[in-house]
């Protein structure tokens, strides 16, 4: 029997390997593991001690002042929602243009999404003065016979973001069955063998199950494409709905869009060059990889720089005084250094990435990464803060600071999701293992010369 | 079913190849009871096995037209029994239900084509009717057939022409996850 190599993944041997490699991950962790669990567990802690001192003794623990109502917790919320749009992307829409390189990172992006939009979701809720009541925001049959305001870009967003958080989750847990099921046939851990069972649903990987399972799979992929682009253009309608200056435009959405595939994307650089390290994983995040991800990066940056500098000329060439003023305010006024913060890493620093060398340096692209995260998240301050800090009436102008409660919680916010991700890679599989068989050359008994004499249509995965 | 699984033959393959043409054969000898097991999704073994189109699109549509009538009829209804005029808008703002109807399409259509391929695949499975082995969802393929009494040789014979690495007869059922 011949065995050819993927040209995707060319250190990877046999489909008994990809098992083999994949379900290690699951084995005993390392002392690292812990040390780092322990960490984000006591900033977790810290954050929500934050979070109850807020709630006994109220929002006024925040550093919310008029007019500046929406701080620290709603450009976290925008951040994390943003974060999970590159999770979808990859597993979804490159899904759909067949792109050969998502294989293997697809799954800890689909992680990355879903406990990213889980974080997200916290931070209305987080940012309301009675947290307990936060059902109101749901539709439900109720005594007072009253019913959410449809027309508000809020209650959208309870649509958008509670539809993504389920098709998401629906998509992720779906698409692991098969890879549960291998999960399953390979452990000896009885609690391991029993939470697998569970979660594979009995999937035997018959003709049959692969037939409806690969159709469902296409069609929640068609599905969640569309959805991600609506997430975020609902977000940014938050904004773009309302008159505030700096908010009341129609390139919102795609500028959102743009902004959260660029940060997801480079979320997922950051996430996945440590995973690769401790966990030797380098057959299956290889070089390639990253350069296809870090070109997109450098996509969507352009794309975003491009928005920042259409909202300066929208600003002068309206002729809106106060969109103008603005504008000044933001490159110049209190702010100054978070909109540079957002300029430098959004705008000048992933320029770095039109070099090859830069795109396949691992270091490099780790650094450049964590400039983005933090760029984006300034980006979402600038806009929320200082629209709101410098609205039309000078009177009313008044700065805003985050509290240490604020910026406690938005701490524990990236602990929370750190644990839900370390959970993740001791107990799911982190790579998938049957799409990764799916871009191996099948085993064949005979030569594949020989194979394509007789039935041309056996032969590698197309395009390897 | 259980009876029958007892003299069902299973062929057990390491190469792709060697299962798609005793499929072939087995199709070809008149054997049509054939469950094949594979560790990811082979276009190759379905047009062997000449499958038919999967029923899970019908619950997709379905679902997502149900949720765009539901994203477009609730909120009417729900603002019809209290009718508030808000930012001075119209009672029914269809512009705004486009967003509600554009969510709900894409979440109906998302859980019925999970619910689609729950039922078309029969799946949760608490109990295998047939074999099963762990390489199957490694590395290696299986075939399993319940002849018609008397045709067991034959089919052993194809199996083994055809290249199995190994092959079981008399199989016996077994539960998932208690392998």
């Amino acid at each position: 029997m011949e065995n050819l190599r993927s040209e995707t993944h060319p250190d990877v041997g046999s489909y008994g390997e990809v098992n083999r490699a994949v379900l290690k991950l699951l084995d005993k962790p390392g002392r690292s593991y812990y040390i780092l669990l322990t960490v984000v567990l006591v900033v977790l802690g810290i954050g929500a001690f934050a979070w109850l001192s807020q709630v006994v003794l109220g929002i006024g623990m925040s550093g919310l002042i008029n007019p500046v109502g929406w701080g620290a917790y709603i450009t976290t919320f925008v951040f994390w929602v943003g974060i999970a749009h590159s999770g979808t992307l990859i597993s979804a829409v490159l899904f759909l243009f067949r792109a050969r390189w998502r294989q293997s990172i697809y799954r800890a992006a689909e992680a990355m999404t879903v406990f990213a939009v889980l974080t997200a979701g916290l931070f209305p809720i987080i940012h309301l003065g009675r947290p307990w009541v936060f059902y109101y925001l749901l539709p439900y049959p109720n005594q007072r016979g009253i019913w959410p305001n449809f027309r508000s870009p809020l209650l959208w967003d309870v649509f958008a973001v509670g539809t993504y958080l389920t098709v998401s989750a629906t998509f992720f847990l779906l698409g692991m069955i098969p890879d549960i099921a291998a999960a399953r046939d390979g452990t000896t851990v009885p609690w391991r063998r029993k939470l697998y069972t569970v979660l594979a649903f009995g999937w035997r990987g018959t003709a049959n199950e692969w037939r409806h399972f690969s159709k469902a799979y296409l069609y929640l992929a068609a599905l969640a494409t569309p959805l991600v682009l609506s997430v975020h253009s609902v977000v940014s309608w938050d904004f773009a709905m309302s008159i505030v200056p700096g908010w009341h435009t129609t390139i919102f959405a795609p500028y959102f869009v743009a902004g959260a595939i660029f940060s997801g994307l480079a979320m997922v650089i950051t996430i996945i060059v440590p995973i690769r390290k401790i966990f030797n994983l380098e057959a299956y995040f290889t070089p390639r990889h990253f350069d296809a991800m870090a070109k997109l990066v450098l996509v969507t940056g352009m794309v975003v720089f491009y928005a920042y500098l259409t909202e300066f000329f929208m600003a002068w060439y309206s002729f809106e005084t106060p969109e103008r003023a603005i504008f000044i305010n933001r490159v110049s006024g209190d702010y100054w250094w978070a909109t540079w913060i957002m300029l430098t890493c959004n705008g000048i620093i992933p320029m770095l990435l039109w070099s090859r060398k830069v795109r396949t340096n691992i270091p490099a692209l780790f650094t450049i990464t964590i400039f983005v995260n933090i760029g984006m998240w300034f980006e979402r301050f600038v806009i929320i803060v200082t629209s709101l800090a410098h609205e039309f009436e000078p009177w009313q102008w008044r700065n805003y600071q985050p509290s240490w409660v604020e910026m406690a919680i938005v701490a524990g916010s990236f602990a929370w999701f750190a644990m839900w991700f370390l959970l993740f890679l001791r107990v799911l599989p982190a790579v998938s293992i049957a799409e990764l068989k799916e871009v191996l050359p099948a085993p064949l008994r005979r030569t594949r010369a020989g194979v394509a004499e007789s039935h041309g249509k056996i032969g590698p995965a197309e395009g390897i | 079913m259980s009876a029958a699984a007892a003299h069902g033959t299973l062929g057990v393959y390491d190469a792709l190849d060697s299962a798609t043409e005793t499929i072939e054969r087995l199709r070809s000898a008149g054997l049509k009871r054939i469950t094949v097991f594979s560790p990811f999704p082979s276009h190759d073994l379905e047009h062997a096995l000449h499958a038919g189109e999967s029923p899970v699109r019908i619950f997709t549509l379905v679902g997502g037209l149900t949720g765009a009538a539901t994203g477009f009829a609730f909120p009417t209804w729900a603002s019809m029994t209290w009718p508030l005029v808000t930012g001075g808008k119209p009672i029914i703002s269809i512009p705004a239900w486009v967003i509600i109807a554009f969510e709900l399409t894409i979440l109906f259509g998302a859980l019925s084509t999970v619910a689609g391929l729950f039922i078309s695949a029969r799946l949760p499975q608490r109990r295998v009717m047939q074999v099963y082995d762990p390489s199957f969802s490694s590395d290696r393929f299986g075939i399993l057939v319940l002849p018609p009494a008397g045709r067991e040789a034959e089919v052993r014979d194809i199996m083994r022409e055809g290249g199995a690495a190994e092959i079981r007869e008399q199989v016996q059922e077994v539960k998932v996850g208690d392998l």
